[in-house]
């Protein structure tokens, strides 16, 4: 034995003394004191969840977007329950027996011992009536829960919906969830859940066997209160939303409004849209079935997810590069003869005008001056395939800057990129051969393998307002009380071409809307400059789309708007109208009821222009039968087309008409 | 020869392994306690988990039983192999582990998981015992402990990664063993010190500590005034500690990542109802508690039934033998465990090798730690850390991880008079 020996009555002397302590403890717990004792009958200790109120949203003016009204969820506990009048209960939640007992077998299944919801989303009147009651309900008992209501039933994919937690939501969120949680799904509510949704509150509340509470655990040591979701204040101006939503009623589209000189975005329309309203509570299902199932699909959110060729709203963007690169400045003219030959192809232009300098070709939306520039553009370092390879890579990521060709970062869930083609993929799609100007001369026009959402097309406006940068287009002002928003929100962005560019193109936008030569002259508002350009997209799906984008005023610019409406034809049949109408009802507050076009605003709101599906819808409704199957062609159109109508808001009224009214 | 080879079994301690057999029992009845539905009687099934752990019981003891039948000196030859083993497992585990409730702690094979940081503990224990064995060696120079040191931290870090606090801070317990064989206690009293000082940093207001600090250092000097050298260590040890206050404050509020700040602060508690952690407290101290002196029956427990306390049949398997046998039943099966305790010390002792001894004392200090760290979680002294109760939680790779613990050490204690 050496001489640490001794070392091992300490450690042993370790152990029993630990043996003592624990058991000391034990001994204080179960013989001594009654704190911890609990009979038989009285032992429930459950955990009760209050459910915080979640937090409002406003738009930029403090109008509320989005509130909470209450509900109510009958809970039931199967081992508390007492034999009772199960059919007046029944009556009152609107149920039938069947579905009570139904109800009742999967409540034991989940726990006979604890409560599990029996019938949830219970309405305020329901609730009413239903409370007078609860004394001969033994085992049912009703908690309190919000749920969201849109006073001005606007803007609801903007808002987004909520919707019950699933399997994956529950772990993705590390437990904070329980099953029957609600939790934003889509827009606002889910990019800024966890800033709205608040903290549940816990009591740890002491039942006797007669169900009854016994009041708070430890005197409410352990509880804690649940916090409020904190209220966001959105950049939205409910305002000119809404008129915006009225205006594409009845036609597919989008209509994107920045604030240039912070980035907030102050309209977000995708049309066609729904009443927000629908999608809460209990009447969730039916309506969520039925808005997927509309073959317009009023669940894309177009102003990030729909991608459009930006057509002649590329120009402006076409001539700032090319004065900035010096190929052109703006006393260059250029002959048009009403088309364009590139290569042994010849590419039509809408007009003939001669010779014609940078300010009358944008304002008269010159394809040929824009094929000319973009030609000297690709060719300005040699016309060998090699060189404009590297010219070609170059602008496009001149281009780039601007914004297009990936996602801007707008604190909203689900944006798209669209792809710009990069020159060595111009490579893959000529398969090696070579390429140059004019195998890609559409892009010129911004047509071809160009593509962006409106809420890009908005962005170069605000990007042309502020004469050279940007901040990233957001939607949210402020979370709670002057807790700010993310600093990359505060950034500007140049884009790399000196202010002294814009001006001359600015002139082109002015006279597109003002003078009488200019192509967008639907869009001129009395006493403010507005400039724009107007666009007239060629797509695989019919008719032209209407596309307008501008800012206003010329000076210190207040908004930046662009307005896409599918199948609308020329861009100043639709787009222009509906911009000009926004913007003097952001910039003046009011309306003065002019005509455009001869048409009233009335007019434009009622237009439709929705596609008639001749074919099968693009999705089926989820769960209806395909009951036409058999009918022949000409019955098929007929439904579908019903049905579309139908879809439609409540509030705005729909009027039968034919395709291309109002024109 | 014959004589020899015949003592395999007659060697063995039959009273440990009696032990062994009693926590076993204990552990299965309550696991069925646990699992028991009074609304619907079922006939025994070995797809439940006490059904299952009948399995993982009788498969241990056959294990238990064939490592009797090794040569005793496999173990200390092939101790870096086991170790190095145990390594790779625990490399594997961050690979290709299923997360379970936030750790990456199972490998699966097949419908059962392996969980490698239970097999890290004996790994780690032979390894420790074979290289402290070794020539003689003095723990009371710096290269051996940092050897020692190193062998321990190794595992600790990669099942830190998992992450799985509970499983590493077992490992704490291999200081014993240290301890009885040459490390200075002043090490082990600096080290808790520091630990303690950590804690109570969290806990206390820092003017309060310092004062405190400075007090009992003023003290200490005090009675000391007649010897200059120990004034002065003295004093710079007090000034020391407080410095340590500084930083260790300093490095828990601003090197620490916040994930990491709040799993110590779960550790310890300090984090309220996080996970519901602070509920599960509750509720066995209430099923403990409800106990009373000599419990509610067999199969009477109610909070057992109510499923009210969380992993009841795994972390908080005690809430059910004070609820369902009362104080009597924490009696005896604390009484149980001290004997083990003891009685592994005074087996390890009588070795003539000291291989054997260290890897007594190594064992001896696990069981220890996870008896009072599991219990002491349930009566609420200790924080919420999920380790297992030895032989009575329910789980295979514990079961068989602490009857491969127990059974190399009875077969080396068997071997006792041959050299190793």
């Amino acid at each position: 034995m050496d001489q640490l020996f001794n070392r091992k009555y300490i450690i042993q002397g370790l152990f029993v003394l630990i043996a003592l302590i624990l058991l000391g403890k034990l001994f204080y717990m179960q013989v001594i004191s009654d704190k911890y004792f609990l009979s038989a009958n009285n032992n429930a200790l459950r955990k009760i969840y209050t459910y915080p109120a979640r937090g409002v949203i406003l738009d930029r003016h403090n109008n509320v977007l989005a509130q909470n009204q209450p509900t109510y969820d009958l809970l039931v506990t199967p081992n508390q329950v007492k034999p009772f009048d199960t059919l007046s209960l029944c009556k009152i939640i609107g149920i039938d027996m069947v579905q009570f007992r139904e109800k009742f077998h999967k409540a034991i299944v989940q726990s006979r011992y604890q409560e599990t919801i029996f019938q949830k989303l219970i309405p305020v009147e329901t609730y009413a009536s239903l409370q007078e009651k609860m004394f001969n309900y033994r085992g049912f008992s009703v908690r309190k829960r919000t749920i969201r209501y849109y006073p001005d039933s606007i803007a609801a994919q903007f808002l987004g919906f909520m919707r019950e937690v699933n399997p994956t939501d529950i772990e993705k969120h590390a437990g904070y969830y329980k099953p029957g949680d609600y939790i934003g799904k889509s827009g606002i509510e889910r990019e800024y859940e966890t800033v709205l949704r608040g903290t549940k509150g816990v009591t740890n509340m002491l039942y006797n066997a007669h169900n009854v509470a016994q009041g708070s655990y430890a005197n409410g040591k352990l509880d804690s209160l649940a916090i409020s979701g904190d209220q966001l204040t959105s950049t939205i101006d409910s305002r000119i939303q809404k008129l915006g939503e009225e205006l594409l009623a009845n036609k597919v589209g989008s209509i994107v409004a920045i604030e240039p000189s912070t980035g907030e975005i102050l309209a977000f329309v995708s049309s066609p849209g729904y009443d927000p309203n629908r999608l809460v509570g209990n009447k969730f299902s039916p309506n969520y079935q039925e808005i997927y199932g509309n073959p317009n699909r009023p669940f894309v959110v177009r102003p990030i997810q729909g991608g459009y060729s930006p057509g002649s709203a590329f120009k402006p963007l076409d001539a700032l590069i090319a004065l900035s690169e010096g190929v052109v400045d703006p006393n260059t003219t250029f002959n048009c003869p009403g088309y364009y030959i590139a290569g042994n192809r010849r590419f039509k232009c809408e007009h003939v005008d001669g010779n014609i300098s940078l300010r009358r070709g944008i304002a008269r939306s010159c394809n040929t001056y824009f094929y000319n520039i973009f030609a000297k553009l690709m060719t300005k370092n040699g016309s060998s395939y090699a060189k404009q390879h590297i010219t070609y890579e170059d602008w496009q990521n001149k281009v780039r800057k601007f914004g297009i060709g990936d996602t801007l970062g707008i604190d909203f869930p689900g944006e798209k990129a669209y792809k710009l083609y990069r020159a060595a993929d111009y490579d893959k799609l000529h398969r090696g051969k070579y390429w140059g100007n004019t195998s890609i001369m559409s892009v010129a026009i911004g047509q071809g393998e160009i593509n962006t959402t409106p809420l890009q097309m908005a962005n170069i406006m605000a990007i042309i307002a502020n004469r050279g940068y940007y901040l990233k287009p957001h939607v949210v002002k402020a979370i709670g009380n002057g807790k700010s928003i993310a600093p990359r929100y505060k950034e500007k962005h140049s884009v790399g071409i000196d202010p002294r560019y814009f001006e001359p193109v600015i002139d082109g936008m002015e006279d597109a809307v003002n003078q009488s030569w200019g192509t967008a002259t639907e869009s001129r508002l009395q006493n403010i400059i507005m400039c724009g350009k107007t666009g007239t997209v060629q797509n695989s799906r019919g008719k032209n789309h209407s596309v307008f984008i501008g800012f206003a005023p010329r000076d210190n610019p207040k908004i930046a708007i662009a307005v896409i409406v599918e199948n609308g034809g020329y861009g100043g049949a639709y787009a222009a109208p509906i911009a000009s109408y926004l913007t003097e009802k952001y910039l003046t507050d009011s309306l003065s009821g002019r005509r455009i076009n001869g048409s009233t605003i009335e007019m434009y709101k009622e237009a439709n222009l929705l596609p008639v599906f001749t074919t099968k819808p693009l999705i089926k409704p989820l769960s209806k039968p395909d009951s036409l199957k058999k009918t022949d062609s000409l019955k098929k159109t007929i439904p579908v087309k019903t049905k579309v109508a139908q879809n439609q808001p409540n509030k705005l009224a729909i009027k039968p008409k034919d395709n291309a009214t109002s024109k | 020869m014959q004589h020899q080879s015949n003592r395999f079994f007659f060697n063995v301690d039959w009273i440990t392994i009696l032990i062994y057999v009693a926590l076993c029992a204990i552990g299965f009845l309550n696991i069925y306690s646990v699992k028991f539905n009074p609304d619907k009687s079922e006939a025994f099934s070995f797809a439940a988990e006490y059904g299952k752990q009948l399995i993982f019981i009788i498969t241990g003891l056959v294990l238990g039983l064939s490592i009797l039948l090794f040569d005793a000196k496999f173990f200390s030859v092939f101790a870096p192999v086991i170790y190095g083993v145990t390594i790779v497992l625990l490399l594997i585990v961050l690979v290709i582990g299923r997360n379970v409730g936030g750790n990456q702690a199972w490998i699966p094979i097949g419908s059962f998981r392996l969980q490698p940081s239970e097999f890290a503990k004996f790994g780690t224990a032979l390894l420790l015992a074979r290289y402290i064995s070794s020539f003689n060696l003095k723990l009371n120079s710096l290269k051996p402990i940092l050897i020692s040191a190193a062998i321990i931290i190794l595992p600790m870090t990669l099942i830190m990664l998992q992450p799985d606090a509970g499983s590493m801070l077992v490992f704490l317990s291999f200081m014993f063993p240290l301890y009885r064989e040459g490390l200075p206690g002043n090490l082990l009293i600096i080290f808790w010190g520091a630990v303690l000082l950590f804690i109570l940093n969290l806990f206390l207001s820092p003017y309060l500590l310092i004062s405190a600090i400075l007090l009992i250092g003023a003290l200490f000097i005090y009675t000391n005034r007649k010897r200059q050298q120990k004034m002065i260590s003295i004093g710079i040890i007090t000034l020391i500690a407080v410095a340590y206050l500084f930083v260790a404050k300093f490095m828990f509020n601003n090197v620490l990542q916040p994930h990491q700040r709040t799993r110590i602060e779960l550790i310890l508690g300090l984090s309220k109802d996080n996970k519901g952690a602070g509920y599960n407290v509750i509720q066995s101290k209430i099923a403990i508690g409800s106990g009373q002196a000599t419990g509610r029956g067999f199969l009477q427990g109610t909070q057992t039934k109510l499923k009210y306390v969380p992993a009841q049949s795994t972390d908080f398997i005690f809430s059910t033998i004070g609820e369902e046998w009362g104080f009597v039943g924490c009696f005896v099966v604390i009484g149980l465990y001290i004997f083990l305790l003891l009685r592994i010390v005074n087996i390890a002792e009588r070795q003539r090798s000291s291989f054997s001894r260290i890897y007594g004392y190594c064992i001896a200090c696990i069981f220890f730690f996870h008896v009072f760290i599991n219990i002491g979680m349930a009566i609420g002294i200790m924080p919420v850390i999920g380790i297992p109760l030895p032989f009575i939680s329910y789980g295979g790779s514990s079961l068989w991880s602490f009857t491969i613990l127990l059974f190399i050490f009875l077969k080396l204690d068997s071997n006792r008079m041959g050299f190793i």
